[in-house]
């Protein structure tokens, strides 16, 4: 069994510009988790190239492709991953730790600002058993922008949420994409998901199986104020409360 | 990655599991405080003994008779018949610097006086003895040059020895007492002294006349004695003064050059470094044997880091996923882990030197806690903290960020 060669992935070859809001949509296998470590630079190709940001990275050392992670790549996670017991303040600093010649003062304040983003301004202490999965993954994504990164790479990043919340971290990915000109990578295997991206790429056992612009782009921020319950109080105060 | 940044991540990390992060710890106080303590005796003993050697007369040299040896037979030290009093006199004639000198003859006895016996070492010295030893009467008076002379059957006996003859706070000048069947009479009682260098009880003596000593109770012609005590004009001295006595007696001697001493020359000093040299040794092996606890308290890190590193992979897989290179795992672990047997050292610096107080306090033994001590132990306990962290923190900064990220 050790010695069957498999490819992940065969052959892909994509460009991905500044500016977009790409879905990678595809079974699990198709290759695109494969896909997002590449792309992350969390991995290395066996043979092919990477360019990023008009730098071939997929030779680099282990600790370059760390520095291009801390500089370059904003990750969002479908498990959040923030740190238990540390609040989201130093939850969304923590890459700037591993940037040199940033003041601490500095740091706050960015943070500070990554959080007023995401709208969590009043939730800097708290600890992330202390919020709901929504603020938990806002969190998440204040610290995936605090480099500044040329993609935000986000993984599932709805996997976890109700489908509510889910809507309203996708208007965020959405407002940041339109607002800020982020680039956003959406990797999902739901459809309904990949819909908010403006392109959407489609992996199937290894190759890329269609890459389209996506005509009936859907739009989060329309469908939140089409939500009657926002305005009940009842029902943003059980949106609200920690679960 | 600042230094001060890794060392807040690592207090961050520790705080977060106090109680672990104190057990963890008692390894390392407990190695550090019983290495503290043991040393803080041993150290204290050394002193004591220092002081003790002091008191006794740092100026004093001891001369004893040579070895023997002749036909493929030794007798060991102070077998040969070497020293005689006349060796006494040409010391006190030619070294100016010897002020106080006694010829010594020692043997024991079993000692009775009425119904009680007692069996106890009997010394003969000579008249100086008193101000060679810095040792005052109790009672009665100190035998003369005409009882020297005479070989007269008086005796002075030290405190234990009167206790146990003739009942405590007793004065028993005056009385007699049988040693070897003849007659002496006690003309007085030393100051009681307390115990020597060794541990011997220094009271438990009976002091006479080396003349006596050698014809009434050892019963050898000749005017062989076992040695020689020499009180030096100043402690600064010394060696001088052992120089020139050994000439002097080299000299009486008529040994030629090349040929060995056939006596044994010892300052005070000598046994003082003797004696340190003893209890260092027992220090070292105590301090040896709380190392192995520090060790131990080693080990205790080691397992809880490596713990710690696979409970916290997802953390450490995000950290490299965010820009942490794995310089920056590994360092934020072994710092952990340092700071860990570091401030648990200090805890075990604190605890040794409380320990080593109440052993003072209580059971009234001396204690003295030197400073290259606690700089030693606190060295080794960060020390043991990189040795034994490396190893989990390496296995940290070894982690694959895409399989830590999925680490469940």
């Amino acid at each position: 069994m050790g010695d069957v060669e498999v490819r992940a992935l065969n052959g892909v070859s994509l460009s991905i510009e500044a500016g977009e809001f790409v879905s990678v949509i595809g079974p699990s296998g198709s290759g695109k988790s494969t896909f997002m470590h590449i792309v992350g630079c969390l991995d290395r190709p066996t043979s092919g190239q990477y360019i990023l940001d008009n730098q071939d990275v997929s030779t680099l050392s282990g600790d370059a492709l760390a520095a291009v992670r801390n500089k370059r790549i904003g990750f969002v996670f479908q498990g959040f991953n923030l740190l238990a017991r540390t609040s989201a303040l130093d939850n969304v600093e923590l890459p700037l730790l591993y940037r040199s010649g940033i003041r601490t003062s500095e740091r706050h304040r960015r943070a500070h600002e990554m959080l007023e983003t995401v709208g969590l301004t009043d939730r800097r202490d708290h600890h992330p058993n202390q919020m709901s999965g929504g603020q938990q993954q806002r969190v998440a994504i204040a610290r995936s922008l605090i480099n500044r990164p040329s993609i935000v790479l986000a993984d599932e990043p709805t996997g976890n949420l109700d489908s509510r919340t889910s809507t309203e971290i996708m208007d965020i990915f959405q407002r940041l994409n339109r607002e800020q000109g982020i680039t956003v990578i959406l990797i999902t295997h739901e459809r309904e998901i990949s819909e908010y991206g403006r392109r959407i790429i489609r992996f199937r056992d290894g190759i890329v199986v269609s890459d389209q612009t996506n005509a009936s782009q859907r739009s989060a921020g329309d469908e939140i104020s089409d939500l009657p319950t926002a305005a009940d109080p009842v029902v943003s105060e059980l949106l609200t409360r920690p679960r | 990655m600042h230094v001060l940044i890794i060392l807040r991540v690592a207090l961050k990390a520790l705080a977060r599991n106090k109680m672990r992060t104190g057990l963890t710890m008692l390894g390392m106080i407990i190695g550090v405080a019983s290495l503290i303590s043991m040393v803080a005796l041993g150290t204290g003993a050394q002193q004591q003994i220092q002081e003790e050697v002091r008191a006794a007369g740092t100026n004093l040299i001891l001369v004893r008779a040579g070895n023997f040896r002749g036909r493929g037979i030794s007798t060991g030290m102070g077998g040969a018949a070497t020293l005689t009093a006349k060796d006494v006199d040409a010391i006190r004639e030619q070294v100016p610097g010897a002020v106080y000198l006694a010829a010594s003859v020692n043997t024991r006895d079993q000692v009775i006086a009425g119904s009680q016996n007692w069996s106890t070492q009997i010394e003969g010295t000579d008249i100086e003895f008193p101000m060679i030893r810095f040792w005052d009467l109790q009672y009665g008076t100190f035998f003369t040059q005409t009882h020297v002379q005479s070989a007269a059957k008086v005796a002075v006996l030290g405190s234990v020895v009167s206790d146990n003859l003739f009942g405590e706070g007793v004065d028993p000048v005056g009385q007699r007492i049988r040693i070897r069947n003849q007659s002496f009479q006690v003309i007085g009682v030393m100051e009681s002294k307390g115990s020597g260098q060794f541990g011997q009880d220094q009271d438990d003596t009976i002091l006479a006349p080396y003349t006596t000593v050698q014809k009434k109770l050892r019963g050898r012609t000749g005017t062989n004695i076992s040695g020689i005590t020499i009180s030096a004009a100043s402690p600064d001295e010394m060696e001088e003064i052992s120089a020139q006595i050994t000439a002097v007696l080299r000299e009486q001697h008529r040994l030629v050059s090349g040929e060995d001493d056939d006596f044994m020359l010892r300052t005070q000093e000598d046994i003082a470094s003797m004696l340190t040299g003893i209890t260092e040794t027992m220090t070292g092996l105590l301090a040896g044997i709380a190392g192995i606890s520090l060790v131990v308290g080693g080990i205790g890190i080691m397992n809880i880091m490596l713990v710690s590193v696979t409970e916290r992979t997802r953390e450490i897989g995000l950290r490299m996923a965010v820009g942490a290179k794995g310089r920056d795992v590994l360092f934020q672990f072994l710092v952990e882990a340092v700071v860990l047997s570091v401030v648990g050292g200090l805890f075990g610096v604190a605890l040794g030197i409380g320990l080593a107080e109440a052993v003072t306090r209580f059971l009234q033994w001396p204690t003295a806690v030197p400073a290259n001590a606690v700089a030693l132990a606190v060295g080794f306990a960060a020390a043991t903290g990189i040795f034994f962290g490396f190893y989990p923190a390496r296995k940290a900064a070894r982690l694959d960020p895409i399989e830590s990220l999925r680490f469940e």
